[in-house]
This record gives structure tokens, C-alpha cells and sequence, in this order.
């Protein structure tokens, strides 16, 4: 049986009937990262002995009768950039290739209170910054529909473990798109939640205003289940919001009538793929044709957005990342003074992405530049947000494409950073917005996936997974499964 | 010419709290090295800051005590600079909206009283301590960093350019002291880093009102470092100007040893801070009603205080003025003065004997080796005749040392004042008999004759007999 190819919420039931235990499911998952990982490349350190330790213990509760959580025992991927005590969290750049944290990540202790198990930690682009895995410090991942396609990114390594059956779950972190569009490519459902839904402490900082963390599963009911463990309020995260969290599986409910569906034509515009708009027209079609109710509306200052997010994003990237200074932690190049120690090891060890975009974001702080730059795309992004306020009086929902494209063939971009960045149109405002957006798979071209992008108002989660959810069940997209084709 | 010197200050203190500003870790002075961090204060990947309350609690209270408008939204920023101190190389401060804005502080010099006006009081994490391998930083080859400073909550507070001498900026920073005492928010020792000082100095013509270019003064340690430095800096400016040079702006750094200012830093080499909004806390909203209820909490500040002793008690405004200014020794005056003992002869008492052997042991009046109740007890023995006041001097010598109540001490050294005239009479009598000269002088009307014959008679009684009463019996003795 290849356990692998199951979702979590299927495998708990098999658990529970006792029908497999929780080491042999693990064992089947680490089995698949044996036979695949080699053209994958998830993973950047996985962790196979504390993963079936963490199963052991789970077929223990179960021998001794206990109730299990719905991710106990279900092998899963953190992206490389949340802290786990004890096991190295690189962030996928060589500064910290060495670094192992003290402490765990609040989303780390949720998933450990339920008992879940981690096969390892997930390939990204170096300090989430990039579209494809390809600024990964140390090697590309690969998607497992095409492995001459990225798997996107940042969250690239999460989502190719995901589609390969090389873990069941994963978590992805989204700054401007990083789980979406991931999620987009490799076929899968990816959620970014609300802004301070999710405990960003122990999320090793990209930039902060825009930073947060989410679920990568197959499948909507998967997706329900992890946004369950990983949501909440945490008092090590001022920004955390403090409301109650609801059961999301409470929401998984196939009936749309009567919701109202916003099309913003500034995301319809020119750039995209023809078949990809022809997807997405008929899941808004199919979606009207289940109760749903449709209407074009207006965000005017989208189209700003994207520039706003590249001046505050790196901005705050160039004060997080200073402190990769080789002082106390990480790598270091010994210099001949202090300053020169700090330019040593920070070119040695820092990519070339990550160095642009801490030069832009530098620039953009600059005394003289500050007002014009960085306080200018502040305003821009006052201007994004409200756009949604707007948008939201009218709609329940709005739908766009996730990504202009599928998923593009490695190189076919690193030449071009602009190429790379414009991936991510459809997915920077709703960051910028501070709302939550799911993608969700919505059919194919040429064979790649397609994501369908849909955004609610703040704490919109619950009619998000609604919506998808339905969406989901009247068709076959989530079924199929990559088919891990060789390089053309 | 006649130049004016224009001073304003910024004064950074180390707040008092448990915990520091971001994380829940020992603010503890003199800890092992590297023994209050966590990865919080360790400025490690993923972590977070979150805010201690008291913090801004207390910067609140110091906010009203300075009479400034407290901001009900205020805002963390990040200043971004590298140093090795700085784990995060950018320190959490507050930039365009501080907690605290436009106080002001009268201070008092020579008799004059001057309003010094308070721009801003602000919140931020205080930096590491870098320890150097060699004996100085020069001759160092390398540095280890020692992080138990790092987030401890500092509150700076920044003044006027309202000063125009050294005694002046002296009187700011001593009042200001004062009351970050009485409020009970910092230890305040400049020793101890906990209050430090920058000042910032320029000269422009007297009688004009553009100012002219300064220099920041660092590393001034010490009271006396920041009337010593200020002094030099203007010397040193004005002898540029009088050169017919120009001041440049730069950062100085005074050597206390040499008595001299160097150059840090220029204009040009100084850092562009970049500040951004903290997007890891949010803004900081303190309601009017919170500020009202510390508001009337605020704790009696230096100048009520002065006051209430001049009312209350009678002392001069000097002696007042004197015993306020510590709020530690305004602490044992009402403590000592609560024990039944008389206001003005405590204050004399403080201001004389205490403050001298304080001064000699080079202490605090917090670790005085007599406590307010032994003194207010010695001070009822002068009163009540026990002793004298020659006495009491030498019973508070042996109180110092032995921690002794006065009365045990009395008791042991058998010094009760003699005060019954038949215990003394004769020894009067035969002092009489054995200094004719000087009988004969005070009765050829050379009263201060008597005055020698007084001491002869105390010789004799070791210092015990009533002075008052040996007095009068020598004066019925000769006159009768």
C-alpha cells in the first residue's frame, strides 16, 4: 500500500481502525524520500530517527487505547526557516548552515503537543526570499509534475516533499505569496492565513509586517486540520491576534449558495496565460453554477502593489538579517578589524538575492530616500488594504489566479529578477492587506497545475475552507497525483 | 567676544524592573557573565520582543514628573547601526512618537531659579558590554561581549538646549536624578552605568539667538565629569573661535583622567540610523485613565518635599534644599524626625556628623551604620540632659563603629552627665583655689575668663558635668 499517496485526515482513520500502525506509515513516507528525494530535493535536513521515535510513541498511545489528535502520528515538513530545538534550522543560506536553535518555534510545540511527526526540514529560497527554491543556498527543488519545472517558492521544498509523497503535510511561510504560489505549482492547497492568526515566534524573519506562517496539504479537509493546531493567539508574538480559534473542520461544508464572489479586472490583466485565465473563468463559472453569485469589481491600486511590497519587504529584511554578522551565531570569515570580519563573512555567506534585496531595503531606509521610498510604499500599502476594505462591503470572497503562470522551468528566470518577481502579482496584495488567501488547484495546462486564489476579509479562514471546500468536492483536480516525470 | 554656551543634555537611566524591556530574563548588576540572556535578548533568528508593562509604567511616571504631555499613541522603532553589542545590530527605540514630550524642570543655581524644558522621554533596550583582552581598547586584539546588559530597559531623556553654564547643566542632571529616585524607577548610579549623561554644547555671541555648531560630549561619567567636560568644551571651542576657526560637528569623548575632550566621529562619519516603525510590537496606547491613576500615585517629588520641610518643620530653604536632594537622606530625616526627635536638630545633625563620616567612608546614607531611630535616640539623650553635645559627638563615633544604641554606650562608659551640683561643687572649689589668675582676671570684669576656669572643671569631670550648670555655679561662686 503506498501510504504515501493518502491525505492526513484519511491516514488518521487507518491509524485509528488500526489498519496501519504510525511507525509503518512512517517508515512507508521515509521509503518514498529514499526512492525520490534524489530528483526532488525537498528536504535540507531530515530528521528520520526522531521521526519514528515521535511514531513509536504514537502507536504506544494508540496500543494503550488513548484518543489520538487528527495529526498524530502523520508525517509531515517544516520549512527550513522555523526553529527546532536541537535540529538545524538554515533558513537555506549558508550563514546559518551551522546553526542550531536553543528553542523551538511556537508552531513547532503546537505540533509536538499533538503528536504529530516531522520527516525533516524543507528546501526554500535563502531567507524566504525568491519565487522558485532556485536562491536556495544549497541546491534547487525540483517539481514533482516536471523536474525540469521549480517547484516555486519560497516554500518550494514543502510543497515538492508534499506533491512527491516525501511528507503528507508541511508548513509553508508566506511573505508575498511563498505558500500560494508554491502550493499552485505542485497541485496542492496552500492557505495563508490572516495576519497574527499564526504565532510567528521561532519563524526566523523575512520581513515581519508581512511574514506568516501556513498549512500545505493535499487537500482542503487536511488543510482544515493543521490551520486547527497551528492557529491562535501566543503571548510571545505581540502581533498575534488575541480572539478565539474556531474548529475550521466545522466549516468544511460542500454548499456555497448565495456567496458573493468579487473578480477584480486589475488581476485579470495582460501577462497571464491564456489557459491558465480559461481555468480559472470556468472554476468561477462552476462556482456560479453551485449557488455562488459573481460581480467585476475594482481594486485600483493594485497594480502599485507590487512595487510598494519590494520597498517594504527589503526594507525590513535589511534590518532583520543584520544580525547575520558572524558576531555570535551562524558562519564567520575572520577579518582584520570587526568591519571587516562583518563584510567578510556577509559576503561569503549570504546568496545574491538576499543581497539585493538588502540593498534596495537599505536604500530605501537611507536618510534623503526614506520619505520618498519607504514612507511612500507605507502609503501605497494604506491604499492596497483599503482597496480590500472596499471590496469586502460588497463580496464574501474575491477570486483571482494565483500566478499568472504554472510552474516555469529552473533558470528560465534567474537571469531576470523582474521575470521572477512578477510571479507573485496576484498573491503581494493580499500580504500587503494583512488578509487571508487560499490557493487551490483548479485544473491543468500542459499537463501543470493551475491555482485558484481565493481571498477573504480578515479572519476569513472559515469561509475560505467553505469555499474551497466545496469548489473541491465537485471535482477531481486534488486527486491526482504527480507523476514525477523525469527531465525532459 | 562674549560668547554664551548653550547645553542640553541627554541623560539615559537603566530602569529598575525585574525583568528586562523584551524578554523575561534578570536585569541583575554584576551577574556571571553571560548568565541573563536568552534567545530573545541573544537577538537569535525567529525571536520576538514583547513589552514589559512596567516599563512603561514607569516611563509614564517619569513622564509626569517631568511635566510632560504623555502621547496616547506611541510607537518602538528599530535604529540600525552595527556594533557588536547590539545582537540584532539595530537597537528597539522610539523615534517620532515617545511615550513622554515638551516637560520642563526648574532647577536652582546661585540662588537663581531657571526652567529647563524637556523635549522628550523615551523608551529603549539597553546595548551589551564589550570586555576588551588587552588593558585598553587600543591595545586589544580582541573583545568578548558579555550580554546580560542587552535588554535592560533604558529611558532617555532628552532636554532643552536651555543650559548656559556647566553649573547649571550640573543642577539639570542632579534634579533629575533626584526625582528618577523619589519615583523609584532607577538606581541611578553613574558608577554603575544606570545614569549616564551626553551632553551636547555649542557657543553663539551672547545676546544673539542662533545656535551655533555643537559637539556632543561622551563617556561623561561622573557629576564631576560633566561639569569638568562642559567647562573644557567651551574653553575649547571658544578658543577655536576666537582662532578665527569654526567648530565642526562631532562627537567627542571625555577623558576624565587627562582632563581633556577627543574627537570620536565627524558629521560624516556619523551613522544614517535608517529607522522603520517595529513591526515586531505594536503601537503603545496608554488610556487617559491609566495616566490619571498614575498621576495620583506619583509619589512626593524633591521639590514638594523641600517644601513640606520648610512648612512643616521650619528648616531654611538651604537645609531643606540639602536634605532633598538625596532622597535617601529626605528618607532618614522623616524617619529619624517620626522617632520624636527635633526637625532642626536633625537636620544639623545630617547635614554635620553624618554627612561627614558618609563622606569619609566614601558610602551611601542607605548603608549609614546608624540607623534614624538610634540617631533621633542620641538626640533625646542631648535633650533630655543626659549628655552633652561634646558628649553626643563621641557616643556617635562609637555608634559608627559599633552599631551600639547611644543609651548602651552611655551606660558602659559611665558618661551620664552630671547635672547635681553637690557631685560637682567641690571640684568647682578647688579649680578656684589652684587659678587665682584667672579669678582675678574675671574679677577685674575679663568675663571670658571664666571661660578657661569652664574648661578646667570639665577636664576634670572627663567632659561630664552639665556646661550650664558648672557655669552658673562658678558665676555664684566668684560673684557671691
Amino acid at each position: 500500500m503506498e501510504l504515501f499517496k493518502y491525505t492526513a485526515h484519511q491516514l488518521h482513520e487507518k491509524l485509528v481502525s488500526k489498519e496501519v500502525s504510525a511507525v509503518e506509515l512512517t517508515k512507508s513516507v521515509l521509503a518514498r524520500v529514499d526512492a525520490v528525494e534524489k530528483d526532488v530535493q525537498s528536504y535540507i535536513t531530515q530528521t528520520r530517527e526522531s521521526a519514528l521515535k515521535q511514531a513509536e510513541a504514537v502507536d504506544a498511545k494508540i496500543g494503550q487505547g488513548q484518543t489520538i489528535s487528527t495529526l498524530a502520528g502523520i508525517p509531515g515538513a517544516l520549512k527550513d526557516n522555523m526553529c527546532t530545538q536541537g535540529t538545524k534550522t538554515t533558513c537555506a543560506s549558508k550563514i546559518l548552515a551551522n546553526f542550531v536553535p536553543p528553542y523551538n518555534a511556537t508552531v513547532v510545540e503546537k505540533l509536538m503537543a499533538e503528536d504529530t511527526v516531522v520527516i525533516g526540514k524543507a528546501n526554500m529560497d535563502e531567507f524566504a526570499m525568491g519565487g522558485s527554491t532556485e536562491n536556495s543556498g544549497f541546491f534547487p527543488s525540483r517539481n514533482p509534475w516536471d523536474l525540469a519545472t521549480v517547484p516555486g517558492g519560497s516554500s518550494g521544498g514543502s510543497a515538492a516533499a508534499v506533491a512527491a509523497g516525501e511528507a503528507i503535510w508541511a508548513l509553508g511561510s508566506d511573505t508575498g505569496g511563498s505558500i500560494r504560489q508554491p502550493a499552485a505549482y505542485c497541485g496542492l492547497v496552500g492557505m495563508k492565513p490572516t495576519y497574527g492568526r499564526v504565532s510567528r515566534y521561532g519563524l526566523v524573519a523575512y520581513a515581519s509586517s508581512l511574514d506568516q506562517i501556513g498549512p500545505i496539504t493535499r487537500d482542503v479537509t487536511d488543510c482544515a486540520h493543521v490551520l486547527n493546531v497551528i492557529c491562535g493567539h501566543d503571548a510571545k508574538d505581540s502581533t498575534s491576534i488575541n480572539t478565539g480559534v474556531p474548529d475550521y473542520t466545522k466549516s468544511l461544508v460542500n454548499d456555497i449558495k448565495g456567496l458573493k464572489i468579487g473578480l477584480p479586472r486589475e488581476y485579470f490583466a495582460s501577462g497571464m496565460d491564456p489557459e491558465v485565465e480559461r481555468a480559472i473563468n470556468k472554476a468561477i463559472e462552476q462556482l456560479v453554477s453551485l449557488g455562488a453569485e459573481y460581480k467585476e469589481i475594482s481594486m485600483p491600486h493594485t497594480e502599485y502593489a507590487l512595487s510598494a511590497y519590494y520597498m517594504i519587504a527589503p526594507a525590513e529584511a535589511s534590518s532583520n538579517l543584520a544580525r547575520y554578522d558572524g558576531v555570535s551565531f551562524g558562519q564567520r570569515v575572520e577579518g582584520t578589524d570587526i568591519v571587516d570580519m562583518y563584510k567578510k563573512t556577509r559576503s561569503a555567506f549570504l546568496g545574491a538575492e538576499v543581497k539585493r534585496r538588502i540593498m534596495l531595503g537599505t536604500y530605501a531606509l537611507s536618510a534623503g530616500y526614506h520619505d520618498a521610498y519607504y514612507v511612500k510604499a507605507l502609503q501605497v500599502r494604506t491604499l492596497v488594504k483599503k482597496d480590500f476594505d472596499k471590496a469586502f462591503h460588497d463580496v464574501d470572497v474575491i477570486i483571482t489566479p494565483t500566478a499568472p503562470t504554472t510552474a516555469f522551468k529552473l533558470g528560465e528566470k534567474t537571469n531576470d529578477p523582474l521575470a521572477m518577481y512578477l510571479q507573485d502579482v496576484c498573491t503581494i496584495p493580499v500580504n500587503l492587506a494583512g488578509v487571508p488567501a487560499v490557493s487551490i488547484p483548479c485544473g491543468f495546462a500542459g499537463g501543470m497545475p493551475i491555482g485558484l486564489q481565493i481571498i477573504a476579509k480578515p479572519l476569513g479562514e472559515e469561509t475560505l475552507i467553505r469555499t474551497a471546500y466545496t469548489f473541491e468536492q465537485n471535482n477531481d483536480y486534488h486527486k491526482g497525483f504527480a507523476p514525477l516525470l523525469e527531465v525532459k | 567676544m562674549d560668547y554664551e554656551i548653550v547645553i542640553g543634555l541627554e541623560i539615559h537611566t537603566e530602569l529598575k524592573t525585574h525583568s528586562k524591556i523584551f524578554c523575561g530574563c534578570s536585569t541583575k548588576f554584576g551577574s556571571e557573565q553571560n548568565t541573563n540572556v536568552c534567545p530573545v535578548c541573544l537577538g537569535l533568528p525567529g525571536v520576538l520582543p514583547v513589552i514589559n508593562e512596567k516599563v512603561v509604567e514607569f516611563a509614564v511616571r517619569v513622564g509626569l514628573a517631568l511635566n510632560c504631555e504623555i502621547l496616547p499613541f506611541s510607537k518602538f522603532d528599530r535604529k540600525n547601526y552595527y556594533y557588536p553589542d547590539l545582537p540584532k545590530n539595530f537597537q528597539t527605540s522610539q523615534y517620532d512618537l515617545p511615550i513622554a514630550v515638551n516637560g520642563h524642570l526648574d532647577i536652582e543655581v546661585n540662588g537663581e531659579k531657571k526652567r529647563i524644558g524637556i523635549t522628550r522621554v523615551h523608551m529603549e533596550e539597553d546595548a551589551g558590554k564589550l570586555v576588551h583582552s588587552g588593558a585598553t581598547i587600543t591595545s586589544s586584539d580582541s573583545a568578548l561581549v558579555d550580554y546580560n546588559r542587552t535588554g535592560v530597559p533604558l529611558l532617555e531623556i532628552v532636554s532643552e538646549p536651555d543650559m548656559s553654564s556647566a553649573e547649571e547643566a550640573r543642577a539639570y542632571l542632579e534634579k533629575v536624578k533626584a526625582i528618577l529616585e523619589y519615583l523609584d524607577v532607577s538606581d541611578c548610579k553613574m558608577e554603575e552605568g544606570s545614569l549616564r549623561c551626553d551632553a551636547n554644547i555649542s557657543l553663539r555671541p551672547r545676546g544673539t539667538t542662533t545656535l551655533g555648531t555643537k559637539a556632543e560630549m561622551k563617556n561623561l561619567n561622573s557629576f564631576r565629569s560633566v561639569q569638568r567636560g562642559i567647562e573644557y568644551e567651551a574653553m575649547r571651542q571658544e578658543e577655536v573661535l576666537e582662532e578665527g576657526g569654526r567648530v565642526v560637528q562631532e562627537t567627542r569623548t571625555w577623558d576624565e583622567a587627562k582632563g581633556i575632550s577627543l574627537s570620536m566621529r565627524s558629521k560624516e562619519q556619523a551613522n544614517d540610523y535608517r529607522y522603520l516603525p517595529e513591526p515586531d510590537l505594536v503601537p503603545i496606547i496608554v488610556d487617559p485613565a491609566t495616566v490619571e491613576e498614575i498621576r495620583l500615585n506619583l509619589p512626593e517629588l524633591p521639590d514638594a518635599r523641600k517644601q513640606r520641610l520648610m512648612d512643616g518643620y521650619g528648616l531654611s530653604e538651604y537645609d531643606a534644599a540639602v536634605i532633598t536632594t538625596s532622597k535617601a537622606m529626605a528618607d532618614y530625616f522623616d524617619q529619624s524626625v517620626g522617632c520624636n526627635a527635633d526637625a532642626k536638630t536633625v537636620a544639623n545633625w545630617l547635614m554635620g556628623e553624618v554627612s561627614k563620616h558618609l563622606n569619609n567612608e566614601g558610602i551611601s546614607i542607605l548603608e549609614c551604620p546608624v540607623a534614624p531611630k538610634q540617631l533621633a535616640d542620641l538626640i533625646a539623650l542631648i535633650e533630655k540632659g543626659t549628655i552633652s553635645n561634646k558628649i553626643a559627638k563621641a557616643v556617635f563615633e562609637d555608634m559608627w563603629t559599633s552599631r551600639k544604641d547611644a543609651e548602651v554606650i552611655v551606660k558602659e562608659k559611665g558618661l551620664v552627665q552630671i547635672s547635681d551640683s553637690s557631685e560637682v561643687i567641690g571640684i568647682v572649689d578647688a579649680v578656684i583655689a589652684a587659678n587665682p589668675q584667672s579669678v582675678a582676671d574675671f574679677n577685674a570684669g575679663k568675663d571670658k575668663a571664666i571661660g578657661f576656669l569652664v574648661g578646667q572643671i570639665m577636664k576634670q569631670t572627663k567632659g561630664r558635668a552639665n556646661p550650664d550648670m558648672v557655669n552658673s555655679l562658678l558665676r555664684e561662686r566668684l560673684q557671691g
